[in-house]
């Protein structure tokens, strides 16, 4: 197995939550002073004799574990894939890849030059023009001066910006600050390169070029890791894939059977108690108790391929002594730039509550929804006799991922449009 | 045999990364290889300093200049501090340029880790890249006030003033280099403190401000009285100002034996710095 080129081995990543306050000081202590003594660290999840503690030293435990026990090997020349849910510890683990941070446990071999890519643009500052942000971008990745001018013409080129080299990046547009920052890490060549999700930036056609990039990186024998939610960019890049879900690793293996396996078993937490916290307004005699999102076949998750049927259920309770009578319920599908998608009410749609029982369930079916692949917050809403009783503005999110609406195994690029409508074209 | 292979495997390794582990995990050697990027932040630092300005590198001038005015105003003729002798503007702006490049550095160094950690958060190099570069701005900016100080040393030479260089001028580079490390020392272990306890952030604003008057910058060692001067011993920047005056002015209080003892704090508080600094580089992310 010669051909090994980063071996990760029993990896675990602790975070601490919460803030840091006069109580981390009293824990830092407590924490020094067993180590101090040679005994196990109160404050930490991770024991050193390979078991986890029960389930009572996390009642109360400010920490969470990001990664548990992730082992994995990557060959030379692998295109990697790495997926999962947001939260599923797949940036934790380019973290320590890219030495950002140091895993609490476990280790990472790699062999040869890695070159991390978190965020395109790193270090680049607004004062300088383009020519110096290229060299200071170029350094921050782990260049040498004498590379930089080796290939600068190069990354110039890649970047369409000739005409703009020479001045402040402050006034690029968008775009070109971004084909710039990409440019420059484009043409690093190193062993191992690590990617996350730069690509969700720029537009169409740069993006591919990107993609086309990263190809030919592949191809030349190097090593590429990549993270991203974009699984069209996924299935046309990678060789192989990890499935990570709760900081563990639950999958590994061809492409494909990844993205399916992600789809079918990575079933979210697509449920959120309303009890309390929440921001809401309203004179509180119905309140909203749970959401719960699922699938047509009424398996609960929080993330809908595009196109399939979607159910959103509403617990409910009210207040001691209080009946609703036409009670109206809305439900709105919210953009991550704060637009209302989509709304629906019972009322609008001619589904009158006359009456509703003081505690119980109200279910929205929406038999497909043809909205782009993106992260939606659902905001809820429940009025009687037109007062409004209780209304969530954030009640969680869900995310539409790709799905093949039109049977054509093809999409519009992300942000390129909002709905997707059933229609046809003809000829005549 | 097994064992024999893996070992073979073992060697290959480029790179190993686990947990932190001891207190002495230090890699100087890598600051070499990133030498250029040490030279492009400097470059950054101070070109942005005065983009946009109209005065541009002029600021780096006005900033003693009116310390030095309003300081031989106050203390010169309105407290009446003796200055040894000297001419009063010499003799602060001397103070004033030296302590400059040492505040500067603890100041700036200070808050690396946070007001880098966007940066930092994203991407692998060696963190001490961005003290050293910050004490090698200052060093140019210190350049510029130094050729300053200079040009009022000859006017006031040319104007027949009691002053003198004395062969301890040639050590300047060498306090230079101690203030550099005094102050990165220092400003490195305080900003590997800050991740976590923010509280230092405020306490280094006014501290600084604090230990300069404890410092002989507007006012000599002379005037101390004798019980006290043994204070000063533990102040390495008395040492070093008093030296400097010395140095360039010929009168104040050198002592070798408290710049001998400065030189000695200055190399344990950058060894602390250096070690404390890269162990908390490893983490500092999760916290900051």
């Amino acid at each position: 197995m010669s051909d090994v080129v980063i071996r990760v081995e029993n990896l675990y990543k602790e975070y601490r939550l919460g803030t840091i306050s006069h109580g981390t000081l009293h824990r830092d202590l407590q924490s020094w002073w067993a180590r101090v003594r040679g005994k196990e660290d109160p404050n930490s999840l991770i024991s050193h004799h390979d078991r986890l503690p029960g389930p009572e030293a996390f009642a109360d435990n400010p920490h969470i574990l990001a990664l548990t026990d992730v082992t994995f090997d990557v060959h030379q020349g692998d295109v990697l894939g790495i997926i999962g849910r947001n939260g599923a510890g797949k940036s934790t683990l380019l973290k320590i890849l890219s030495e950002v941070t140091a895993p609490t446990k476990g280790t990472v071999k790699m062999k040869g030059r890695v070159a991390s890519l978190l965020e395109v643009g790193t270090g680049f500052h607004s004062e300088l023009t383009g020519r110096e942000n290229v060299y200071l971008n170029g350094a921050i990745l782990g260049m040498t001066k004498r590379e930089i001018t080796r290939k600068f013409d190069e990354i110039v080129d890649f970047a369409e910006i000739e005409k703009f080299i020479d001045t402040p990046v402050k006034r690029y547009s968008s775009g070109m600050y971004v084909r710039l920052a990409f440019a420059v890490a484009a043409h690093l060549e190193p062993e191992i390169l690590i990617v996350d999700e730069v690509l969700a930036v720029g537009d169409a056609q740069f993006q591919k070029k990107c993609l086309g990039k990263m190809g030919d990186v592949a191809k030349g024998g190097r090593t590429v890791l990549f993270v991203s939610h974009n699984m069209a960019a996924v299935q046309n890049l990678c060789s192989s894939t990890l499935v990570l879900s709760n900081g563990s690793l639950v999958f590994s293996g061809k492409v494909d059977k990844a993205i399916e396996w992600y789809f079918q078993n990575d079933i979210g937490q697509g449920t959120m108690d309303l009890h309390d916290g929440k921001e809401r307004s309203g004179n509180g005699l119905v309140r909203f108790t749970k959401i719960t999102t699922c699938n047509m076949r009424n398996e609960i998750i929080d993330s809908f391929p595009l196109g399939q049927g979607c159910k959103i259920y509403l617990d409910y309770e009210c207040a001691k002594g209080f009946s609703p009578h036409n009670v109206e319920v809305g439900v709105a599908f919210i953009s991550v730039l704060g637009l209302k998608v989509a709304m629906f009410s019972n009322v609008v749609a001619n589904q009158p509550f006359h009456d509703l029982s003081p505690v119980g369930r109200i279910c929205c079916t929406i038999p497909s929804v043809p909205l782009t692949h993106s992260e939606y917050v659902l905001g809820i809403s429940i009025s009687c006799n037109g007062e409004t009783c209780d209304w969530v503005d954030k009640a969680m999110r869900i995310s539409i991922s790709e799905g093949d609406f039109y049977k054509s195994g093809r999409l519009y690029y992300p942000g390129s449009t909002l709905v997707y409508l059933p229609h046809n074209w003809t000829t005549s | 045999m097994k064992i024999g292979d893996e070992m073979l495997e073992q060697e290959q390794w480029t790179k190993v990364i686990g947990p932190r582990s001891g207190w002495f995990d230090v890699h100087l050697s890598d600051l070499w290889h990133f030498r250029d990027l040490i030279g492009l932040f400097v470059k950054r630092d101070f070109v942005a300093f005065y983009q946009q300005t109209i005065l541009g590198p002029l600021w780096f001038l006005l900033q003693p200049l009116f310390t030095t005015i309003v300081f031989t105003i106050i203390f010169g003729r309105i407290a009446r501090i003796p200055t040894d002798g000297l001419p009063r503007m010499l003799f602060y702006m001397a103070g004033i340029v030296t302590w400059n490049y040492f505040a500067d550095c603890l100041n700036k160094t200070s808050d690396t880790f946070v007001s880098n950690a966007s940066i930092f958060g994203k991407v692998f190099f060696p963190r001490l890249t961005v003290p050293v570069s910050i004490v090698i701005t200052n060093l140019i900016t210190f350049a510029i006030q130094f050729v300053l100080f200079l040009a009022f040393w000859a006017f006031f030479y040319l104007k027949g003033s009691d002053i003198r260089m004395t062969p301890w001028v040639l050590l300047t580079p060498a306090l230079l280099l101690q203030m550099a490390a005094l102050g990165l020392g220092l400003g490195i272990l305080i900003s590997s403190m800050t991740t976590k306890y923010r509280d230092l952030r405020f306490v280094v604003g006014f501290g600084v401000q604090l230990w300069m008057y404890a410092t002989p910058v507007v006012y000599p060692m002379s005037s101390i009285p004798e019980k006290w001067q043994w204070l000063f011993a533990l102040n390495p920047m008395a040492a070093i100002i008093e030296t400097v005056r010395y140095a360039f002015l010929g009168a104040g209080a050198l002592r070798p034996f408290h710049l001998a003892l400065s030189l000695g704090m200055t190399v344990v508080i950058l060894l602390a710095g250096i070690i404390t600094f890269s162990r908390m580089e490893k983490t500092f992310m999760d916290t900051v």
